[in-house]
């Protein structure tokens, strides 16, 4: 173990996550894990790691960091934004490709573009604690990540890694379709007997934009306001990652990741598995439509992502030998010139 | 007995007994939770058992939710006949003023006197009907029908970890400092969640709870003990 890197700028809103904590939601413990689950894996694979390595999540904006391990091999994934390097050495490295940093070098990254969460992995991943299986922070709660908050400056980030190899660095085979305009599809129910037809209709149909109360336990929509037909307080029941929930006040919140494992407000629907990703990276101020469709459709969509992520963790990626600024350049043509293709 | 099948997307189902508060609902819905716990249904992920119905989460690439619901409609049809092991809690409040900030309140709103409502609390043998809301929090019931009162209509922001509280029909105990809209009339010194635990919360659903008022002095004995690691909560298993 050794203290890797040292936050130099923590962001607004910067924890560690991991695929989450499952199997103490009847205890009221919420998964958690990150908000984009599709980008960690893919920020996790371009540095040789397991999907389940913890990352570091930034949202709204980006972290500083030094490095002060020997040397550390780290990629930014999720947003399009750059790893601005600086101290002796200065260079920039896209998302979606990897990097080795030697001690001493400081690390940014700035605005996430139009991304609300990105991901950063480190090679070995970070040295902290397993709680209740996962090493997922939940503010709320005081559990996992460092300390279980969110970072602050100053914050030494134990790396289990003091050092990385010498080796090609991967970049993504592909350009990655972050889906900001994409409709987000749902699943009716488990309470849409709760709205009227016309609420529903309009739901579907009427464009909603994120809030500013827009957080890991869910996104409050700004919108047509959804009538409810039958009162909308119900006795407790379960809630899912992705359930869309309809207070008093008519506008849908949809619960993510730090979602509580229950609550009283009848749901209209629930975003499908393969889509709350996509929702993750919206930010305050952007659109979403939601499209419905079958369980059976989700169901199978959900098998073809999976595929797709397996597909992407074994062939998705290049190696290439590492190199200086040159080199990076080199590979941004390359991958201009193949996405026009 | 109609039990509906409700969608919640395509990682999980809701498996409704019914809509309302009731010990019956609760019991149907922690007998289904065991079953499918004994039975490690293929492609169940995590269970969240509520008043009145239970949430299964599973994964789509092992089992689809056609499937999975004709697996539970078989086990809901076959009897579920083998004895239960239940915990009977015995956990240490103290009602003194200092710990209680609403007791007055309750009292005065309920027309009773402050003992009165500390006997009808700790007389009552409560059953856990589910965990929510954070982690740890156990929602028991039923209140007596004399302590019966909605929530507070100016919620606190700070309800501090231990807090014994009361609202609507429930009692509940704060495990960790949150907000919290419901009246404390009381406090204990003992811990209801702890990660370093492989089960982290002491309650699960289904236990039964009775409380056990103290003095301050052995509320503070306790919280050192407690704070020392050697502190354990008692604990019957009884066999229904």
């Amino acid at each position: 173990m050794s203290n890797g890197l040292k936050v130099l700028d923590a962001g607004p809103y910067s924890t560690i996550q991991d695929m989450g904590r499952m199997g103490y939601q009847d205890v009221g413990v919420p998964v958690s894990g990150a908000l984009d689950k599709v980008s960690a894996r893919v920020a996790n694979m371009l540095v040789g790691n397991d999907r389940h390595c913890p990352v570091l999540e930034m949202l709204l904006q980006g972290v500083a960091l030094e490095v002060q391990a020997d040397s550390v091999r780290m990629a930014l994934f999720g947003c399009e934004a750059d790893l601005t390097v600086e101290g002796t050495r200065k260079f920039t490295v896209p998302a979606g490709r990897s990097v080795r940093l030697m001690k001493g070098d400081k690390v940014k990254v700035g605005a996430l573009g139009q991304s609300l969460s990105a991901y950063l992995a480190v090679e070995g991943g970070f040295n902290l604690p397993v709680q209740l299986g996962s090493v997922s922070t939940y503010v709320r709660g005081g559990i996992g990540g460092l300390e279980g908050r969110t970072l602050k400056r100053g914050d030494g980030l134990p790396l289990v890694q003091s050092s990385a190899d010498i080796r090609d660095e991967k970049a993504l085979l592909e350009p990655f379709d972050y889906g900001y305009e994409q409709p987000i599809r749902v699943v009716l129910g488990p309470q849409h007997n709760y709205f009227t037809e016309s609420a529903i209709e309009s739901f579907l149909t009427q464009p909603y934009v994120v809030s500013g109360q827009a957080d890991r336990m869910g996104f409050r929509l700004d919108g047509p306001v959804i009538q409810h037909a039958e009162g909308y307080d119900l006795v407790s029941d379960g809630i899912v990652s992705g359930a869309i929930q309809v207070p008093g006040s008519g506008l849908p919140i949809v619960l993510l990741a730090d979602a509580q494992t229950t609550g009283g407000y009848p749901k209209i629907a629930t975003v499908i598995s393969t889509d709350i990703p996509i929702l993750g990276r919206r930010r305050p101020g952007a659109q979403v439509h939601f499209k419905q469709v079958t369980l059976d459709q989700a169901e199978s969509i959900a098998c073809e992502t999976q595929a797709w992520l397996e597909q992407l963790e074994s062939h998705g990626t290049r190696s290439f030998a590492p190199g200086g600024v040159i080199d990076l350049e080199a590979l941004r043509l390359e991958n201009l010139s193949s996405g026009v293709n | 007995m109609t039990v509906q099948f409700l969608s919640a997307g395509d990682t999980a189902m809701v498996v409704q007994f019914g809509e309302v508060i009731d010990r019956v609902l609760s019991d149907q819905v922690l007998a289904l939770s065991r079953r499918i716990r004994a039975l490690n249904v293929p492609g169940v992920v995590d269970l969240v058992p509520t008043f009145r119905s239970l949430l299964i989460n599973y994964d789509p690439t092992q089992v689809r939710g056609a499937q999975l619901q004709e697996t539970l409609k078989g086990l809901l049809e076959s009897e579920d006949t083998e004895p239960q092991a239940v915990r009977q809690w015995s956990v240490p409040v103290c009602y003194d003023g200092e710990y209680a900030p609403d007791l007055q309140e309750v009292a005065q709103t309920a027309g009773l006197t402050t003992d009165q409502v500390v006997q009808l609390h700790a007389d009552t043998q409560f059953h856990v009907y589910m965990i929510g809301f954070v982690p740890g929090y156990p929602y028991m019931g039923d209140l007596p029908k004399q302590l019966v009162l909605p929530r507070r209509s100016n919620p606190r922001t700070r309800v501090p970890p231990g807090s014994v509280a009361i609202a609507s029909t429930m009692t509940a105990v704060y495990p960790i400092e949150s907000p919290g809209g419901w009246h404390l009339i009381g406090a204990t010194p003992i811990r209801l969640f702890d990660t370093r635990h492989e089960a982290p919360a002491l309650f699960k659903p289904g236990d039964k709870v009775r409380f056990k008022p103290v003095d301050s002095n052995e509320y503070q004995r306790i919280r050192d003990a407690v704070a020392a690691d050697e502190y354990e909560v008692k604990c019957e298993e009884v066999t229904v």
